[in-house]
């Protein structure tokens, strides 16, 4: 069952900037969604236009059974939204903005007070709840900002790029948190993220996004699959004077690292027998990127 | 009472309860600013310097001069708390926490409003008991006081409103309190009667707005006015109902927020 459905959604800004064009996309309820692409693809509009601060100029959406331009209160009552830029009242104490956010969207005060101890001490910000936000690190920022969004109990998260200038260990705590959220309490979640690595370790399926058009639209180990070769890093434990005859592109990038292009249906053990038949001994191997980021690089490549 | 009609009400009691905190946690700059120029036009128009001139309208000049400058202490600041209270939300974004949420563009606008009356009419009340130190108060007409009070702050706080919603830095939300609404109010005969004036500058004084509200205010208090009272309030509902009209249309639209 479709939670969201976005149907030919059009947006041309001012000046005839088209920024999208008749995008139709549909997430089902539960699923741990990600939408990615290049900066100026579309992804922030089309976020914008779910939660209401931007106009569509045409096109429909509709959120649980509530179609936004007809029921607009209750389709935007399904939502949790993280916005990618801060965006509180620097003065006000991080508990202050949490419960009124939960007041804006109807939770009367005592419960909005309870729910937002509730996240404060999931999210580890309960020390700072008197603080005011603007005196915040970066981190602790991003947190608040997914308790602002989960204060109302909405159906459906929207993060756009929630881990940008998060250091590595609070962001695997925050994908922690999201696959809890996903997967213990049902919520479905919509991601965009520059971090690919984040988006194959989250999401069940992906869209990518590029000059306002989705070029890609599957689950995520279907879209993986696209994959035709991947590039892997070899490290050797002798020096390589030069480069060996293998069934194999390769590429000399010093004495004692090569880059292999392995096609999808060769496997890493017929890679490792291949050098040991050579007499190379490898150190170890490791992908050159994440096997996402190449497939999105080469969509994102052909399509513009 | 229905669970979304309900959830409004949650919705405009935060707000206003927002608003509320944040002039009293700033009250130096919120509630002291008036209470001192006031005490100060007393000192000076209403003590030393309304000494020397003599009744006005059969009362004496200090008495004459207390129902504008509550009326001007209210406007103002009815006007400076949401014009400055909502552009800081846009300037930081933080409007986007109640333009995202279900809360209906006429609550938001109320809620901002409404705030606004309070803390004008919060001023209102400080300036009137500082106003008992200079003359004697007599309020003949409590009803009309009291309706043209709320109305009063209602339609300042609304342009204050409108004021932030087309602003796009904080100059923009300090010219029209400085070159509008300051000459508006001094001209407005907080400190003098327009029939003291000459045909010509009392007519061209019946296209100043502040004159029919302060007229009104002091037949309020005193029973007397340079201008008819029922039309005066009339349009004053009129004006305000279509200020509040024309805000809500406005933020619907998105007009200054939105892209």
């Amino acid at each position: 069952m479709s939670t969201i459905d976005i149907q030919s959604v059009k947006k041309i800004y001012a000046g005839h900037v088209e920024a999208l064009h008749h995008i139709n996309l549909s997430v089902s309820q539960g699923e741990f969604f990600g939408l990615l692409g290049p900066n100026g693809a579309g992804k922030s509009t089309l976020i914008g236009i779910l939660c209401a601060l931007v106009t569509k100029t045409s096109g429909k959406i509709i959120i649980n059974g509530f179609d936004h331009d007809i029921h607009p209160e209750q389709a935007r009552l399904q939502l949790g939204i993280v916005p990618q830029e801060f965006n509180f009242n620097i003065f006000e104490s991080c508990l202050q903005i949490v419960i009124n956010q939960a007041g804006y969207y109807g939770v009367p005060r005592k419960q909005a007070q309870k729910n937002a101890e509730k996240l404060f001490h999931q999210l580890d910000l309960w020390e700072k709840r008197d603080t005011p936000s603007a005196r915040l690190s970066g981190g602790m920022k991003r947190r608040l900002m997914i308790a602002r969004a989960l204060v109302h109990g909405p159906k459906i998260l929207i993060l756009d790029e929630p881990t940008a200038g998060v250091d590595i260990t609070l962001r695997r705590s925050m994908w922690e948190f999201l696959k809890n959220l996903n997967e213990e309490g049902g919520m479905t979640i919509i991601l965009t993220t520059h971090y690919l690595e984040e988006a194959e370790s989250l999401c069940k399926r992906i869209a990518i996004i590029n000059k306002g058009s989705i070029i890609a639209d599957m689950p995520t180990v279907d879209l993986l699959k696209q994959l035709a070769s991947e590039t892997l890093i070899v490290y050797t434990r002798e020096a390589v004077t030069q480069l060996p005859a293998l069934p194999f592109p390769l590429t000399y990038v010093d004495d004692h690292t090569l880059e292999v292009e392995l096609l999808r249906d060769q496997s890493v053990s017929a890679l490792v027998a291949a050098f040991h038949t050579a007499g190379i001994d490898i150190d170890r191997i490791k992908n050159k990127a994440n096997r996402l980021e190449e497939l999105f690089v080469k969509l994102v490549g052909e399509s513009s | 009472m229905n669970s979304l009609t309900r959830a409004q009400w949650t919705g405009f009691y935060t707000i206003v309860r927002k608003e509320l905190v944040r002039v009293f946690r700033i009250w130096t700059q919120t509630l002291l600013p008036s209470v001192v120029t006031t005490t100060l036009y007393f000192l000076i128009f209403g003590g030393f310097i309304g000494s020397r001139i003599g009744k006005v309208h059969g009362v004496s000049y200090a008495q004459f001069i207390v129902p504008g400058l509550i009326m001007m202490s209210v406007i103002t600041n009815a006007y400076a708390n949401v014009s400055s209270s909502f552009f800081g939300a846009k300037f930081q974004r933080n409007i986007e926490e109640m333009l995202i949420s279900p809360m209906c563009g006429m609550v938001i606008v109320w809620g901002f409003i409404t705030g606004g009356v309070m803390r004008g009419c919060i001023v209102g009340l400080l300036v009137t008991l500082i106003s008992w130190f200079f003359a004697p108060l007599h309020i003949l007409h409590l009803g009309i006081v009291l309706v043209t009070i709320f109305l009063s702050a209602t339609v300042f706080a609304t342009l204050g409103f409108l004021n932030a919603m087309f602003a796009r830095k904080f100059d923009d939300i300090s010219i029209v309190p400085t070159f509008v609404l300051t000459p508006l109010i001094y001209l407005g005969g907080v400190f003098y009667s327009i029939q003291t004036l000459s045909p010509f500058f009392q007519t061209l004084s019946y296209f100043n707005p502040v004159i029919y509200l302060i007229n009104l205010f002091r037949f309020g208090f005193l029973g007397f006015s340079d201008i008819p009272v029922g039309a005066s309030l009339v349009g004053l509902f009129l004006l305000s109902g279509v200020l509040l009209a024309i805000s809500a249309h406005l933020l619907n639209r998105g007009i200054g927020m939105k892209n």
